[in-house]
Protein backbone atom coordinates (compact mmCIF):
# COMPACT_ATOMS: atom_id res chain seq x y z
CA UNK A 1 0.00 0.00 0.00
CA UNK A 2 1.30 3.13 -0.27
CA UNK A 3 1.69 5.53 2.70
CA UNK A 4 2.51 8.75 3.46
CA UNK A 5 5.38 11.21 4.76
CA UNK A 6 4.41 14.53 5.20
CA UNK A 7 7.46 16.60 4.54
CA UNK A 8 6.08 19.80 4.86
CA UNK A 9 3.02 22.44 3.40
CA UNK A 10 4.15 22.19 -0.21
CA UNK A 11 5.91 19.09 -0.32
CA UNK A 12 4.43 15.49 -0.15
CA UNK A 13 6.69 12.14 -0.14
CA UNK A 14 4.56 8.96 -0.97
CA UNK A 15 6.56 5.47 -0.72
CA UNK A 16 4.75 2.76 -2.75
CA UNK A 17 5.19 -0.55 -1.91
CA UNK A 18 4.32 -4.25 -3.21
CA UNK A 19 3.70 -5.16 -6.58
CA UNK A 20 2.00 -2.27 -9.85
CA UNK A 21 0.28 -4.25 -12.38
CA UNK A 22 -3.09 -3.87 -14.11
CA UNK A 23 -5.01 -5.47 -10.88
CA UNK A 24 -3.49 -3.09 -7.97
CA UNK A 25 -2.78 0.33 -10.53
CA UNK A 26 -6.75 2.02 -10.39
CA UNK A 27 -7.30 1.63 -7.00
CA UNK A 28 -3.52 3.05 -5.86
CA UNK A 29 -4.69 6.19 -8.00
CA UNK A 30 -7.33 6.56 -6.09
CA UNK A 31 -5.54 6.63 -3.43
CA UNK A 32 -2.73 9.06 -5.01
CA UNK A 33 -5.50 11.63 -6.53
CA UNK A 34 -7.04 11.87 -2.86
CA UNK A 35 -4.29 12.85 -1.14
CA UNK A 36 -3.10 15.04 -4.19
CA UNK A 37 -6.98 16.65 -3.46
CA UNK A 38 -6.41 16.72 0.10
CA UNK A 39 -2.65 18.30 -0.04
CA UNK A 40 -2.33 20.10 -3.08
CA UNK A 41 1.01 20.04 -3.09
CA UNK A 42 3.57 21.82 -5.26
CA UNK A 43 6.45 18.72 -5.30
CA UNK A 44 5.60 15.63 -4.81
CA UNK A 45 8.47 12.65 -4.41
CA UNK A 46 7.45 9.11 -5.29
CA UNK A 47 9.84 7.02 -3.85
CA UNK A 48 9.34 2.96 -5.56
CA UNK A 49 12.35 1.61 -2.86
CA UNK A 50 9.89 -0.63 -2.35
CA UNK A 51 8.23 -1.92 -5.36
CA UNK A 52 8.89 -5.25 -6.09
CA UNK A 53 7.25 -5.33 -9.49
CA UNK A 54 5.87 -2.91 -12.33
CA UNK A 55 4.51 -3.51 -15.20
CA UNK A 56 3.41 -0.33 -17.90
CA UNK A 57 0.27 -0.57 -15.77
CA UNK A 58 2.77 1.35 -13.74
CA UNK A 59 3.94 4.07 -16.60
CA UNK A 60 0.25 4.38 -17.08
CA UNK A 61 0.00 5.58 -13.20
CA UNK A 62 3.21 7.89 -13.49
CA UNK A 63 1.73 9.59 -16.26
CA UNK A 64 -1.36 9.94 -14.75
CA UNK A 65 0.21 12.01 -11.29
CA UNK A 66 2.63 14.14 -13.45
CA UNK A 67 -0.47 15.12 -15.48
CA UNK A 68 -3.04 15.55 -12.24
CA UNK A 69 0.51 18.07 -10.84
CA UNK A 70 1.31 19.70 -14.02
CA UNK A 71 -2.67 20.96 -13.77
CA UNK A 72 -1.88 22.77 -11.01
CA UNK A 73 2.23 23.78 -11.49
CA UNK A 74 3.14 21.09 -9.51
CA UNK A 75 6.16 19.07 -10.44
CA UNK A 76 7.27 15.13 -9.34
CA UNK A 77 9.69 13.33 -9.03
CA UNK A 78 10.36 9.57 -8.96
CA UNK A 79 13.52 7.90 -6.47
CA UNK A 80 15.27 5.00 -5.35
CA UNK A 81 13.76 2.66 -8.08
CA UNK A 82 15.24 -0.93 -7.76
CA UNK A 83 16.14 -2.39 -10.99
CA UNK A 84 12.89 -4.18 -12.17
CA UNK A 85 10.58 -1.54 -12.06
CA UNK A 86 14.03 0.98 -13.48
CA UNK A 87 14.01 -1.17 -16.91
CA UNK A 88 10.18 -0.72 -17.30
CA UNK A 89 10.93 3.54 -16.81
CA UNK A 90 13.68 3.46 -19.03
CA UNK A 91 11.43 1.27 -21.45
CA UNK A 92 9.07 4.06 -21.88
CA UNK A 93 11.45 6.90 -21.51
CA UNK A 94 9.77 8.39 -18.93
CA UNK A 95 12.71 10.85 -17.97
CA UNK A 96 11.75 12.79 -20.32
CA UNK A 97 8.83 13.90 -17.82
CA UNK A 98 10.21 14.34 -14.53
CA UNK A 99 13.51 13.58 -12.61
CA UNK A 100 14.04 9.68 -12.07
CA UNK A 101 16.75 8.13 -9.43
CA UNK A 102 17.67 4.79 -9.71
CA UNK A 103 18.94 2.29 -6.86
CA UNK B 1 12.51 -26.71 -32.75
CA UNK B 2 12.12 -29.54 -30.30
CA UNK B 3 9.70 -29.38 -27.31
CA UNK B 4 11.49 -30.37 -24.36
CA UNK B 5 8.94 -29.60 -21.44
CA UNK B 6 5.61 -28.06 -21.77
CA UNK B 7 2.74 -26.71 -19.21
CA UNK B 8 -0.53 -25.49 -19.98
CA UNK B 9 -2.94 -23.43 -17.32
CA UNK B 10 -6.16 -22.07 -18.12
CA UNK B 11 -7.77 -19.41 -16.03
CA UNK B 12 -10.73 -17.01 -16.45
CA UNK B 13 -9.44 -13.28 -17.00
CA UNK B 14 -10.17 -12.22 -13.41
CA UNK B 15 -7.06 -9.54 -12.75
CA UNK B 16 -6.35 -11.12 -9.77
CA UNK B 17 -4.67 -13.59 -12.15
CA UNK B 18 -2.14 -11.19 -13.62
CA UNK B 19 0.13 -12.21 -10.72
CA UNK B 20 -0.70 -16.04 -11.22
CA UNK B 21 0.32 -15.95 -14.60
CA UNK B 22 3.74 -13.97 -13.79
CA UNK B 23 4.22 -16.56 -11.10
CA UNK B 24 4.01 -19.46 -12.65
CA UNK B 25 5.65 -18.25 -16.15
CA UNK B 26 8.46 -17.56 -13.82
CA UNK B 27 8.06 -21.19 -11.32
CA UNK B 28 8.31 -22.95 -15.09
CA UNK B 29 11.54 -20.64 -16.39
CA UNK B 30 13.40 -21.65 -13.13
CA UNK B 31 14.40 -25.11 -14.65
CA UNK B 32 16.51 -22.82 -17.04
CA UNK B 33 18.16 -21.09 -13.57
CA UNK B 34 18.21 -17.29 -15.42
CA UNK B 35 19.34 -14.68 -13.85
CA UNK B 36 17.12 -12.20 -12.05
CA UNK B 37 17.42 -9.85 -14.84
CA UNK B 38 15.67 -12.79 -17.21
CA UNK B 39 13.17 -13.54 -14.75
CA UNK B 40 12.19 -10.09 -14.36
CA UNK B 41 11.95 -9.30 -18.15
CA UNK B 42 10.25 -12.67 -18.73
CA UNK B 43 7.72 -11.91 -15.44
CA UNK B 44 6.73 -8.13 -16.75
CA UNK B 45 6.36 -9.70 -20.60
CA UNK B 46 4.26 -12.34 -19.30
CA UNK B 47 1.91 -9.63 -17.36
CA UNK B 48 1.28 -7.62 -20.22
CA UNK B 49 0.26 -10.28 -22.51
CA UNK B 50 -2.39 -11.39 -19.86
CA UNK B 51 -3.12 -8.04 -18.89
CA UNK B 52 -3.74 -7.14 -22.66
CA UNK B 53 -6.12 -10.61 -22.62
CA UNK B 54 -7.99 -9.18 -19.89
CA UNK B 55 -8.35 -5.92 -20.94
CA UNK B 56 -8.92 -5.86 -24.41
CA UNK B 57 -9.52 -9.24 -25.19
CA UNK B 58 -13.06 -9.83 -22.49
CA UNK B 59 -13.56 -5.99 -22.32
CA UNK B 60 -16.78 -7.03 -20.94
CA UNK B 61 -16.97 -10.36 -20.15
CA UNK B 62 -14.71 -12.78 -18.37
CA UNK B 63 -13.24 -15.42 -20.82
CA UNK B 64 -10.78 -18.44 -20.39
CA UNK B 65 -7.39 -17.39 -20.72
CA UNK B 66 -4.86 -20.21 -22.08
CA UNK B 67 -0.92 -19.71 -20.56
CA UNK B 68 1.39 -22.42 -22.56
CA UNK B 69 5.02 -22.37 -21.60
CA UNK B 70 7.27 -24.65 -23.27
CA UNK B 71 11.12 -25.29 -22.70
CA UNK B 72 12.48 -25.71 -26.27
CA UNK B 73 15.61 -26.87 -27.19
CA UNK B 74 18.71 -24.36 -27.14
CA UNK B 75 17.52 -23.10 -23.30
CA UNK B 76 14.66 -21.32 -25.11
CA UNK B 77 11.37 -20.38 -23.21
CA UNK B 78 8.39 -20.13 -25.48
CA UNK B 79 5.25 -18.43 -23.89
CA UNK B 80 1.89 -17.89 -25.52
CA UNK B 81 -0.93 -16.10 -24.19
CA UNK B 82 -4.39 -17.08 -26.35
CA UNK B 83 -7.50 -15.62 -25.47
CA UNK B 84 -11.02 -15.99 -27.70
CA UNK B 85 -12.13 -12.77 -27.27
CA UNK B 86 -12.72 -9.89 -29.63
CA UNK B 87 -9.89 -9.55 -31.65
CA UNK B 88 -7.33 -6.86 -32.67
CA UNK B 89 -8.40 -5.62 -36.09
CA UNK B 90 -5.32 -3.59 -36.87
CA UNK B 91 -2.42 -5.98 -35.23
CA UNK B 92 0.34 -3.75 -36.18
CA UNK B 93 -1.91 -0.17 -35.40
CA UNK B 94 -1.71 -2.29 -31.88
CA UNK B 95 1.92 -2.48 -31.39
CA UNK B 96 2.85 0.91 -31.85
CA UNK B 97 4.30 2.90 -29.10
CA UNK B 98 1.68 4.51 -26.83
CA UNK B 99 -1.29 3.07 -29.46
CA UNK B 100 -4.23 2.32 -26.87
CA UNK B 101 -7.41 1.88 -26.74
CA UNK B 102 -7.79 1.66 -23.01
CA UNK B 103 -8.15 4.97 -22.15
CA UNK B 104 -6.05 6.88 -19.45
CA UNK B 105 -5.49 3.50 -17.20
CA UNK B 106 -3.52 2.11 -20.36
CA UNK B 107 -0.18 3.26 -21.11
CA UNK B 108 0.07 1.76 -25.02
CA UNK B 109 3.51 0.72 -24.29
CA UNK B 110 2.86 -3.07 -23.69
CA UNK B 111 3.73 -4.22 -26.53
CA UNK B 112 6.78 -2.33 -26.68
CA UNK B 113 7.87 -3.82 -23.45
CA UNK B 114 7.22 -6.92 -24.62
CA UNK B 115 9.61 -6.39 -27.91
CA UNK B 116 12.49 -4.38 -26.04
CA UNK B 117 12.18 -7.63 -23.09
CA UNK B 118 11.49 -10.76 -25.37
CA UNK B 119 13.82 -12.03 -28.15
CA UNK B 120 10.97 -12.31 -30.09
CA UNK B 121 7.12 -11.69 -30.60
CA UNK B 122 4.12 -13.16 -32.64
CA UNK B 123 1.03 -11.39 -32.76
CA UNK B 124 -2.23 -13.61 -34.37
CA UNK B 125 -5.48 -12.17 -34.41
CA UNK B 126 -8.85 -12.40 -36.03
CA UNK B 127 -11.89 -10.31 -34.89
CA UNK B 128 -14.75 -12.25 -33.13
CA UNK B 129 -12.28 -15.07 -32.97
CA UNK B 130 -9.37 -14.14 -30.46
CA UNK B 131 -5.76 -13.08 -30.19
CA UNK B 132 -2.66 -15.45 -29.52
CA UNK B 133 0.84 -13.81 -28.42
CA UNK B 134 3.59 -16.12 -28.47
CA UNK B 135 7.03 -14.62 -27.00
CA UNK B 136 10.35 -16.37 -26.71
CA UNK B 137 13.38 -15.92 -25.10
CA UNK B 138 16.69 -17.67 -24.72
CA UNK B 139 18.10 -17.79 -21.03
CA UNK B 140 21.63 -17.14 -21.21
CA UNK B 141 24.00 -20.24 -19.83
CA UNK B 142 25.31 -19.26 -16.41
CA UNK B 143 29.05 -20.19 -15.25
CA UNK B 144 29.17 -22.93 -12.37
CA UNK B 145 31.46 -23.22 -9.60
Amino acid sequence: MAEERRAGPARMEVRLTGEIDHHRAGELMRELEDRLDLEAPREVELDLSGVGFMDSSGIALLIRVYRALALTGGTMLVTRVPKQPGKVLRAAGLSRLFPISYQ
Amino acid sequence: MKIINEARLIFPSLSANESFARSAASCFAAQLDPTLEELGDIRTAVSEAVTNAIVHGYPDTLGDIVLRLRLLEGRVLEIQVKDKGVGIPDVEKARKPLFTTGGEERSGMGFTIMESFMDGIRVRSAPGKGTSVTLRKQVSPRMRG
